[in-house]
């Protein structure tokens, strides 16, 4: 008989079977919604300011978010546990085959999901895709007052209007320790970088590394709390993995 | 003597019947060929009145500003301005190039699909069909390079030979639009040019002036001789059968731009059939509005287009109008029966929503008034009122897009983003399309035949009044 893994088509993989590169763990216990991940990644990746206005219409630029919501009807109410949220990196992601122009494309070597800014021509199709809804529109060219331009990450592209962007990973960070190490004739240890939502993380919720490497803290982790993978049902084979245990 | 008398007021009564035919049947009601161009020749070259140029002036202004200074503006200051968000990433832009991509398969429907299977009512209003292909499918191509974030760079969705070996993504379905909505663009206008070079040349003819120089230019040198007729038909012909599934293919790839998403409500194997009865529902009643204006406002046109085109039209429009009931309670019924979390929210949030008068309306417009209006063949021969029901099937079918694009758009799975979508500058953009969509059918009205006389005429010598036994009967001959 017939199984999944017979048909012959390389893009199709089980979850159970898919392996990626880099990954993260998400402990939602711990995380107690400051928001310094929010800030740290804006700074990191120069992603603009977007005023009050657009911000209540909907148009925040965040490459992460926490969401939170109420549970329950009006006595009973709690308050979920804070979940942040942000690119999940699919192995298999649904932004990929639509774009027309190739501006969303899969890394081979990375194993992430790469936006190419200059080739983005806006049609917002990834966006539409994306079931997690975590990409992020330049609606307009905003403004960044003095002394904001002086903090530029000289690493990072400053994107223009009409282009789609969306959390890399931090992947000048990737790129970074990647180029070290193969300078100093080695491989990037564990916990030698980070992403800069991981690094500013008072608590600890956030963990990033190698998920194919079954040592490294991320593997252990996930393991260990038997994370979960958000909207994993549509076949996504998301890299991120959460934990919510109270 | 009684069996004279009873010849005689048999013949008067056949009399009747023919006179009877010939009142209700333009094939049957035939005038000499020189008059019969005199007529449409006069009603596009005469002198315009101050209505039409009043016309001119207030759609040009509309266009002018909805889309020459507001899209610029969207160009310059981004998109932004418009209402577009997250999550309806998508607003009433892709609306309106559905909604123009519905319109523009009614001309291809009337013109291709009535011709190819003989459908003699077709005859006077074929090219007035085509032009709405052919002006409709220009709207859906602004619509479609408004709603890009950066459309000076839209010709990247091309595929073009380049050093950088770069082509488009052709697992997109947006990549396929843009090749299907040029195919048919094309090819529409290729189907549009081939009738009307007879009557280009015939206006060539009757002409002066730079009127001469323009149609002699156009006509490519028709003379109407039995080699010139046998090509031109052949080629008629060629493209009769070939343009039927290139508009079939175009709204089936439309709809993938929406099927193939992973996005609740959107993602329906219907959607390709659903979406394609849906442009002929819509465009079937454009056709009916855009006609009765014709027959209202130009010359000798109640004489070419009669009670018994709205009465066609209108039996089109029924049939079409319960296709379109059939795949839409299909697509809500398997969607409902899915089961699905996040799609049984989404119809919810159609039926109860902020926006559930919406839904409401879109029912009772494409469904309940054609129903109770298009059975009666008295009222569906009414121009003006069939083109009431024409409106409001084109309202229907507005809303049901917008249902289908901001609406369903506004609930996913990640309930943290659930916005509602409100339209701001697209508002403008989208008078700008229908402006210019009236005013090239105005400006066409003085430069283009609207009737295609050639194939009036031909009908006319094809049809007659026989008798079998005491039954009147109209007969046609096969033609070519």
């Amino acid at each position: 008989m017939a199984t999944v893994s017979d048909l012959n088509i390389s893009e199709v993989k089980l979850s159970e079977e898919y392996v990626g590169k880099w990954g993260m763990f998400i402990n939602q216990d711990v995380c107690t919604g400051c928001q310094a991940c929010v800030a740290a990644c804006s700074m990191e990746n120069n992603i603009p300011f977007v005023g009050d206005e657009d911000s209540g219409y909907g148009r925040t630029m965040n490459w992460i978010r926490i969401e939170r919501f109420w549970e329950g009807e009006y006595p009973e109410v709690k308050m979920t546990q804070n979940q942040p949220m942000m690119c999940q990196q699919c192995g298999h992601a649904p932004c990929e085959p639509v774009c027309p122009a190739f501006a969303t494309v899969h890394s081979q070597t990375q194993q992430l999901n790469l936006q190419v800014y200059n080739r983005c021509v806006g049609t917002r199709y990834c966006a539409n895709g994306c079931p997690y809804q975590v990409r992020s529109f330049n609606w307009r060219d905003y403004k960044r007052p003095e002394p904001l331009p002086n903090q530029f990450n000289p690493d990072v592209t400053v994107r223009r209007r009409g282009v789609m962007e969306k959390c890399t990973f931090c992947i000048q960070r990737i790129h970074q320790a990647e180029d070290k190490a193969r300078s100093e004739g080695r491989e990037v240890a564990d916990g030698e970088f980070t992403t800069a939502c991981a690094q500013v993380c008072p608590a600890d919720a956030i963990t990033f590394g190698r998920v194919d490497n079954p040592e490294s803290l991320v593997s252990q982790l996930t393991k260990e709390y038997q994370g979960v993978r958000h909207l994993e049902e549509l076949g996504t084979l998301p890299n991120i993995s959460y934990f919510k245990g109270a | 003597m009684a069996e004279k008398n009873k010849s005689k007021a048999e013949h008067a009564h056949d009399e009747h019947t023919a006179e009877h035919f010939r009142q209700k049947h333009l094939m049957l009601d035939p005038l000499p060929r020189g008059q019969m161009n005199d007529m449409v020749m006069e009603a596009m070259t005469g002198k315009p009145t101050w209505k039409f140029w009043l016309t001119v002036v207030i759609l040009g202004s509309i266009v002018v500003y909805g889309l020459g200074y507001s899209w610029y503006r969207l160009i310059a200051e981004g998109l932004g301005i418009a209402g577009v968000n997250r999550p309806a990433y998508w607003g009433i832009f892709l609306v309106n190039t559905v909604f123009w991509i519905g319109i523009s398969h009614a001309g291809t429907f009337i013109s291709a699909i009535l011709r190819v299977f003989k459908a003699e009512f077709r005859r006077p209003f074929t090219r007035i069909a085509e032009l709405m292909t052919t002006f409709g499918l220009v709207q859906a191509g602004f619509s479609i390079f408004m709603h890009l974030g950066r459309a000076w760079l839209s010709y990247w969705l091309v595929p073009y030979p380049n050093e950088r070996m770069l082509w488009p993504n052709f697992h997109s379905p947006l990549s396929w639009d843009l090749l299907a909505i040029t195919t048919y663009l094309l090819s529409s206008t290729m189907y549009l040019f081939l009738p009307l070079i007879p009557d280009l040349a015939m206006a060539r003819d009757k002409s002066t002036g730079w009127r001469k120089n323009f149609y002699r230019i156009l006509a490519i040198g028709f003379r109407g001789t039995e080699g010139e007729w046998t090509h031109l038909r052949n080629a008629m012909n060629i493209f009769a059968y070939a343009i039927i599934p290139v508009m079939f293919s175009v709204h089936t790839i439309v709809s993938w731009d929406f099927a193939a998403a992973t996005r609740p409500g959107w993602n329906s194997t219907i959607y390709g059939p659903y979406f394609i009865i849906g442009a002929l529902h819509s465009g079937m009643g454009a056709a009916a509005v855009v006609l009765a204006v014709v027959r209202g406002t130009m010359k000798h046109m109640d004489y070419f287009i009669r009670g018994e085109h709205f009465d066609a039209i209108g039996k089109l429009m029924l049939i079409i109008s319960m296709g379109w009931a059939y795949f839409y309670f299909n697509d809500y019924i398997v969607q409902w029966y899915g089961g699905d979390k996040w799609t049984k929210q989404l119809l919810h949030f159609h039926e109860a929503g902020p926006l559930g008068w919406m839904w409401l309306a879109m029912l009772i417009v494409n469904i309940a008034i054609p129903w109770a209006i298009l059975w009666n063949q008295k009222w569906r021969s009414n121009p003006w009122l069939i083109s009431i029901v024409g409106i409001l099937i084109n309202v229907g079918m507005w809303f049901e897009r917008y249902l289908i694009v901001p609406v369903s758009l506004a609930i996913n799975r990640m309930p943290f983003t659930w916005r509602l979508y409100i339209p701001a500058v697209e508002v403008y953009l989208s008078l700008g399309t229908l402006a210019l969509f009236i005013l090239f059918y105005v400006i066409a009205s003085k430069l283009i035949p609207f009737i295609p006389v050639w194939e009036v005429q031909e009908g006319q010598l094809a049809h007659k009044l026989s008798k079998f036994g005491r039954e009147t009967v109209v007969t046609v001959s096969e033609l070519e």
